[in-house]
């Protein structure tokens, strides 16, 4: 039973992991225009990520 | 066991604030990545652009823009790379940065974290660990869980003490005694050691009803974003006069008293009197008058009337919420309020449900303490039915479905603005029309037949006569040099004569002329029948025809004459037709409806339908409609084709049908459930169990919805 206490941690801290990047990608503005970042890799010129395009 | 994949995000809708200075323009018609890049390239090369972000989702742009640099450069570029572009009153937008979406999203992700690891812990214990072990998965639940719930449940726990302060009882009441006593109950069996801890019980309520939570305010930030950008679609600017020639202004900003310059074709912004230029006006949208009217010198101009002919200076009298349309728009606040007091299924089901679920935890708490005076064991059973009955099938329930339904609406182009429209719009038995504007384009169309010259004659013509149906002809006639004529004469009742180059020109009535088309123009002896005003929408018939094969009855309410009126019934297939309808005469009419139990939905554009669109049981105004009708009807035609009503609401009936499915599975679920309960047989994991398996139903089953 003693592998449990390598065991929990290790699930404790691929869920924050998780939890960190979801949260990281929502305040990111991932999620604000899914449709069209799904058409955008079809673009022949490369994309230019949002914050990069806002500094000009 | 909880399969209800915690690691999927669901969509948000998300729309961040404007940069300062920026531009938004609304893309009606971008549809892939081509119109994107098309869209996003031409902007690259206006002068003064920074940045252009497509939203292929909203379809708009956001364009950061240098100051100074105003939509039009924009709107001119994208239009020559030709997509339709429509500049968006970024004021009236505001700042939609969904904040709360946001942080509800954050809550799910960290109640489904919870939620994955307690599960994991908690299979172990379910499948056999005992002593030491299961105590310390229970202490290791309990540090995840605790801090877990008392973060993602505060939605419902400030929902909740809202409720109880103001001494109601609603859904969160039920769900946040359950969390909590859950949480307290199980943190006290971990604390001495007992077999049953309903940590994972108390994670996936909260997981799965901040889901219901979701959609439900993802329904709501959708359609109040949408109502949003419809208002917004024509920025208000008023074209002030002053010493130096004129400026634009915005509407705001105009004071009594102020010189304004109408130029032909635009809106009339506020209330006010013509002092110079000739002109017809459509006052279709405010009266509900098909034909254009004549307006000189000293004529009253009143805020949403279309300039059609001339350019016109006008004195404005009135400004802000003393316009005629501000005014209107309070009488039909009053309306509102009684139609605001509908309760949807979700609030009817809960206020059954909240009280029926405390007495049954309390009578089997009285019940377990009477026959075995084991303090402990009763609460724990109360506590396990609070567990099983609490809600939370029943939270997704009815937003799961209407998130399912009213993205399909969306998408055959009816916008929902009110939450509870789509429940009224299944109980719907009779559909009132509005005419003008509604079922007929209201607007004159262009004449064929006339050369050049003989169009010239007609303008003359027209031009002299007095009658609304000239002036309806004048406004559909291209901007053309009208012809000289002599011996212009008047013939009441009848028309027009004149003479022309030394020939007999005439424009008026048929049977005058020797013809049969009302009206005709006659240059020499040759006759021209000529088309009037309005045209019935395609659609129209079919719309109505479906909606009788439904059980559905049809009644056409216009402020025009009886004639008019009887001629589209006919057309459309409406049985009854009332004509020479004041708007009072509409609410009276619905009002008589409503009296009788009939369920109407009111269908109509005018400012002058505003009224009874407010007092009807459901309403629906085209997106063409004016502010004040879009702003009280319950849903908006995005398109003018009102044939997409029969399947409105047999998409409604289906979804209510779907929503009192879900109710009867979670129900279900419950009447298993619940004397396991109280017979004390209950166990964390049949909770965990009957929870996740009603949700997950009820989930697919709206999901059904969307195909």
């Amino acid at each position: 039973m003693n592998i449990l206490v390598i065991l929990v941690p290790v699930s404790l801290v691929l869920g924050g992991i998780w939890l960190g990047g979801f949260i990281w990608a929502l305040k990111g503005d991932q999620f604000e225009d899914l449709e069209g970042d799904a058409q955008r890799i079809l673009f022949d010129e490369a994309d230019q990520p949002p914050e990069d395009t806002r500094e000009g | 066991m909880t399969a209800a994949c915690p690691a999927c995000p669901p969509m948000p809708d998300t729309t961040g604030a404007a940069p300062e200075g920026g531009v938004q323009i609304s893309l009606p018609t971008i549809h892939c990545a081509a119109c994107m890049a098309g869209v996003e390239r031409a902007l690259s090369r206006v002068d003064g652009v920074i940045s252009a972000r497509v939203n292929l989702g909203l379809k708009r742009v956001r364009i950061e823009t240098v100051p100074g640099l105003g939509a039009e450069p924009c709107l001119a570029a994208i239009r020559a790379a030709g997509y339709d572009a429509l500049e968006l009153d970024t004021d009236a937008l505001g700042g939609e940065g969904d904040a709360t979406g946001r942080s509800l999203l954050i809550a799910i992700g960290v109640a489904g974290f919870a939620m994955m690891n307690v599960m994991l812990l908690s299979v172990s214990v379910w499948s056999g660990a005992t002593d030491a072990t299961r105590d310390m998965f229970h202490w290791i639940s309990a540090m995840i869980a605790l801090p877990a719930v008392a973060y993602a449940g505060r939605p419902f726990f400030s929902s909740a003490w809202a409720a109880l302060r103001a001494g109601r009882l609603n859904m969160e009441v039920p769900i946040s005694l359950a969390l909590i006593l859950a949480c307290g109950m199980s943190l006290y069996e971990t604390l001495e050691s007992g077999r049953h801890a309903y940590f994972d019980a108390a994670l996936s309520l909260t997981f799965f009803l901040l889901i219901g939570r979701y959609l439900d305010h993802r329904t709501r930030i959708a359609a109040r974003s949408a109502a949003r950008e419809l208002a917004a679609l024509e920025p208000s600017r008023a074209e002030r006069v002053t010493r130096g020639g004129t400026e634009t202004v915005p509407v705001a900003q105009v004071q009594v008293g102020d010189l304004l310059h109408v130029p032909a074709g635009m809106r009339v912004p506020l209330d006010g009197v013509l002092i110079r230029g000739e002109t017809t006006l459509d006052r279709g949208l405010v009266t509900g008058e098909s034909q254009p009217m004549a307006a000189g010198p000293g004529d009253t101009l009143v805020a949403g009337e279309v300039n059609l002919s001339g350019a016109i200076k006008m004195r404005v009298t009135a400004v802000g919420d003393d316009t005629t349309l501000r005014r209107m728009a309070a009488l039909v606040e009053v309306a509102e309020t009684a139609r605001n007091k509908y309760s949807g299924l979700a609030d009817r089901a809960a206020a059954i449900y909240a009280p029926a679920v405390h007495l049954l935890a309390l009578l089997a708490f009285l019940g377990w303490v009477w026959a075995s005076g084991d303090l402990r064991l009763s609460l724990n059973i109360a506590i396990a039915v609070l567990i099983i009955t609490c809600p939370c099938a029943l939270g997704l329930a009815v937003p799961a479905v209407s998130t399912a339904a009213s993205g399909r609406l969306f998408r055959r182009g009816v916008l929902l603005k009110n939450a509870t429209a789509l429940e009224r719009l299944a109980e719907v038995d009779c559909v009132v029309f509005d005419k003008t504007g509604t079922l007929t384009d209201g607007r004159a169309i262009p004449q064929q037949g006339p050369d050049a010259a003989g169009m010239g004659v007609l303008k003359a013509l027209a031009l002299a006569s007095h009658h609304p149906v000239a002036r309806g002809l004048l406004a559909g006639l291209p901007d053309i040099v009208a012809a000289d004529l002599t011996e212009v004469q008047e013939h009441r009742g009848d028309g027009v004569s004149a003479t022309w180059q030394g020939r007999p020109v005439a424009l008026g009535r048929g049977g005058w002329l020797g013809g049969t088309a009302n009206p005709t123009l006659k240059i020499g002896d040759r006759l021209y029948p000529l088309q009037t005003g309005e045209q019935m929408r395609p659609g129209v018939a079919q719309a109505v025809a479906g909606l009788h094969a439904m059980g559905i009855d049809t009644l056409l309410l216009t402020g025009d004459t009886a004639h008019a009126a009887d001629k589209i019934a006919l057309a459309a297939g409406i049985a009854q037709a009332q004509a020479d309808m004041r708007p009072e005469d509409k609410v009276r009419v619905l009002d008589g409806l409503r009296a009788q139990g009939r369920r109407a939905l009111m269908v109509g554009d005018g400012l002058n339908d505003t009224p009874a669109l407010a007092s009807a049981f459901v309403s629906m105004a085209p997106a063409s409609a004016m502010d004040a009708a879009r702003v009280v009807s319950d849903m908006v035609l995005l398109n003018p084709d009102v044939s997409v009503l029969p399947e409105a609401v047999d998409l409604a009936r289906r979804a209510r049908k779907r929503i009192v499915q879900n109710f009867a599975t979670a129900g279900l679920y419950n009447l298993v459930a619940v004397p396991l309960a109280l017979a004390g047989f209950a166990t964390p994991l049949m909770a965990a169990l009957a929870m996740s398996t009603s949700s997950i139903t009820v989930l697919l089953n709206a999901l059904r919805m969307r195909t």
